[in-house]
């Protein structure tokens, strides 16, 4: 605890440097950005920002929480007793799903469902899955095996083993395949473009085409922030979800 | 109280069966503490884990206050059966309080009794509830988790109670403060215990009976006094160790060997009067002691023959001196110390009561007492 305050000082200073520092650099930023004319142009893709953020935001939160309403339960039935031994067979099959290249699925989404959000949808939901499950999977395995000893010999029955010791002790660990399958996903989204799913890609792509380096600019920069925010919520989801005891962040607070 | 009988258990393994338990018989009576003692490997866990159906018998019956186990679900069997284990087995995601209160909520308890429950077991291994209920088993040391482990175990209150190596995961010197706290506390509670363990001495401070496995059979079911004293075969003499008389030493108290009719001078006696009293009886010196009754030197032979005057003046100072209540052990480790074959015994407030020799303890250990020392 002294240490870390002690460290606290000691950095004070440097990020009071580095915040002028930043502070120097959207101001540059800024006054580059007025004179290029890029703000006018930004103001006039303002609506289509906002649209496609939105359908963004859609095309990640539906296939994200799809993922997660899936790969939680599978990586749970994996780990039961009568599922052992299909198990790694299960994960071999899901781990080549991840293997084949994002615009592969999309490709393959596509030919099966045909074009717009759903098959979108699609593509992004079996490219989270992998990660979850896997993490799922593991997280519950590496529970020690003391723990559900004493679990079953002070009389728990299996469910109450699973919600008391089991999902609890490795819910850091599924935390972190919720985390990268996020960050896939966010990721990932912006092709969902080139089989008519929208999003940001639209501007993206679009720019690239035309040659119009704001166009680009207005759908890479909120893809970005995207990316960085819903890292950083999901950070904070799991300091303050998981329990204390089981939370290597808060280990000691 | 927990008995077995005929209890077998046959793992299936790909070279066919392999018996882990091969029909045991044996009887924990209420209130005490039963050790199940051995190498590894000889079925001392296995034969504990089918009381509580972690692992189900071949066949055989097992009887809990002479009910069959068989007619319980064995859910319920076993959230009315405490249990410890090596690893102690705290869930870290519980704080100290959820992790008491597991089978008390599991048994249906509302909130507040099992709190209180909590608070009370705490405050039973000393450790201050306010301090210690909201922690997590993370922020404890090893000592401290180790304690919670064993009030964990008793805190549905079951009569009966299944430890398996409970004190294993802890440094000497703290396991032996726990045993004497978990024995303090058995004496208040006298819960039947079944208690594995792969250490004699352990063993023989835990146990009012002790059965030594080998091979899946019992070899030996007997008081640890009497285990030390008669191995019935080589395997226990072997396993009990050479030193197996001093280890009947701990299980002894002064008081078990002591003289009592002790012959002491006064002060003011002369030395005359010592020196009858060696002469007439045995005793190797002869205490003074004052009005009170507190020993305040001795008188030897030497002393005795070759002087005259007050018994007080000559007295010799008693370089130590041993409690009642003191192991023999003890006792003798002073009197090697010393360089000297007898010393005063004295009560709890000090008085003289009797005196120890070294022929007095050798005829202590040549009789099986059969008995742990009396609490």
């Amino acid at each position: 605890m002294a240490t870390a305050s002690a460290t606290l000082r000691a950095a004070a200073p440097g990020r009071r440097g580095m915040r002028n520092l930043v502070l120097a650099a959207m101001f540059a930023f800024g006054a580059w950005a007025q004179a290029s004319g890029l703000i006018g142009d930004v103001l006039y893709l303002w609506p289509d920002i906002r649209f496609l953020t939105r359908q963004h935001l859609l095309l990640v939160g539906i296939s994200w929480g799809l993922a997660i309403a899936a790969g939680i339960p599978l990586g749970v039935l994996l780990t039961r007793p009568w599922m052992r031994k299909y198990s790694e067979s299960v994960l071999q099959v899901v781990n080549t799903g991840q293997t084949i290249p994002t615009l592969a699925v999309l490709a393959l989404a596509m030919s099966i469902l045909g074009i717009g959000f759903w098959p979108s949808i699609f593509g992004l939901w079996i490219y989270s899955l992998l990660p979850i499950v896997r993490n799922t999977y593991q997280g519950i395995l590496a529970v020690p095996g003391h723990l559900m000893e004493a679990a079953v010999g002070m009389g728990m029955t299996r469910r109450q083993i699973l919600w008391r010791v089991e999902l609890p002790n490795s819910l850091f660990v599924i935390f972190a395949g919720l985390r990268t399958a996020l960050a896939i996903n966010v990721g990932t989204a912006p092709l969902a473009f080139l089989i008519g799913g929208g999003g940001l890609g639209e501007l993206i792509f679009t720019g690239i085409a035309l040659d119009r380096t704001t166009m680009m600019l207005a759908g890479a920069v909120p893809t970005a922030l995207l990316a960085v925010i819903l890292d950083f919520l999901i950070g904070q989801l799991q300091f303050w979800l998981v329990p204390k005891g089981v939370n290597p962040l808060r280990l000691n607070r | 109280m927990i008995r077995l009988e005929e209890l077998t258990k046959t793992f299936q393994t790909d070279r066919g069966g392999v018996t882990a338990v091969d029909h045991i018989n044996l009887e924990v009576p209420e209130g005490e503490i039963c050790v199940l003692l051995g190498p590894s490997g000889c079925g001392k866990t296995t034969t504990m884990k089918m009381v509580n159906r972690l692992i189900t018998p071949t066949s055989g019956k097992i009887y809990i206050d002479n009910k069959d186990t068989d007619e319980y679900d064995p859910v319920q069997l076993r959230r009315n059966i405490g249990y410890a284990i090596q690893q102690i087995g705290l869930f870290p995601n519980m704080t100290v309080e959820q992790n008491i209160s597991v089978v008390p909520s599991l048994l249906g308890w509302d909130k507040k009794k099992c709190h209180e429950r909590a608070r009370e077991l705490l405050e039973m291994v000393a450790m201050e509830p306010d301090a210690f209920m909201d922690r997590y088993p993370n922020e404890l040391s090893g000592g401290q988790q180790q304690r919670i482990g064993v009030i964990r175990a008793l805190a549905a209150d079951a009569p009966v109670l299944l430890m398996d190596e409970p004190f294993g995961a802890i440094d000497p010197i703290n396991r032996e403060v726990i045993q004497d706290e978990f024995l303090k506390m058995q004496e208040k509670i006298r819960k039947t215990i079944m208690f594995v363990s792969h250490d004699i001495d352990e063993a023989v401070e835990m146990g009012d009976k002790i059965a030594i496995f080998r091979e899946g059979r019992i070899e030996q079911y007997a008081a640890p006094d009497e285990l030390l004293a008669y191995p019935v075969n080589e395997f226990i003499a072997d396993f009990v160790g050479g030193d197996r008389t001093l280890k009947r030493l701990r299980l002894a108290r002064v008081e078990d060997a002591m003289n009592t009719d002790v012959k002491t001078v006064k002060r003011d006696d002369d030395i005359e009067r010592a020196r009858e009293i060696l002469e007439s009886s045995g005793q190797a010196g002869v205490p003074v002691v004052d009005g009170s009754g507190h020993p305040r030197g001795y008188i030897n032979r030497r002393v005795a023959e070759g002087s005259s005057g007050k018994a007080g003046d000559l007295a010799l100072p008693l370089t130590f001196t041993v409690r009642r209540r003191d192991d023999l052990r003890t006792a003798v480790s002073e009197m090697f110390a010393h360089d000297v074959n007898w010393t005063a015994v004295l009560d709890d407030s000090g008085r003289l009561i009797g005196y120890v020799g070294q022929r007095d303890i050798t005829d202590l250990l040549s009789t099986a007492r059969g008995e742990k020392r009396a609490a």
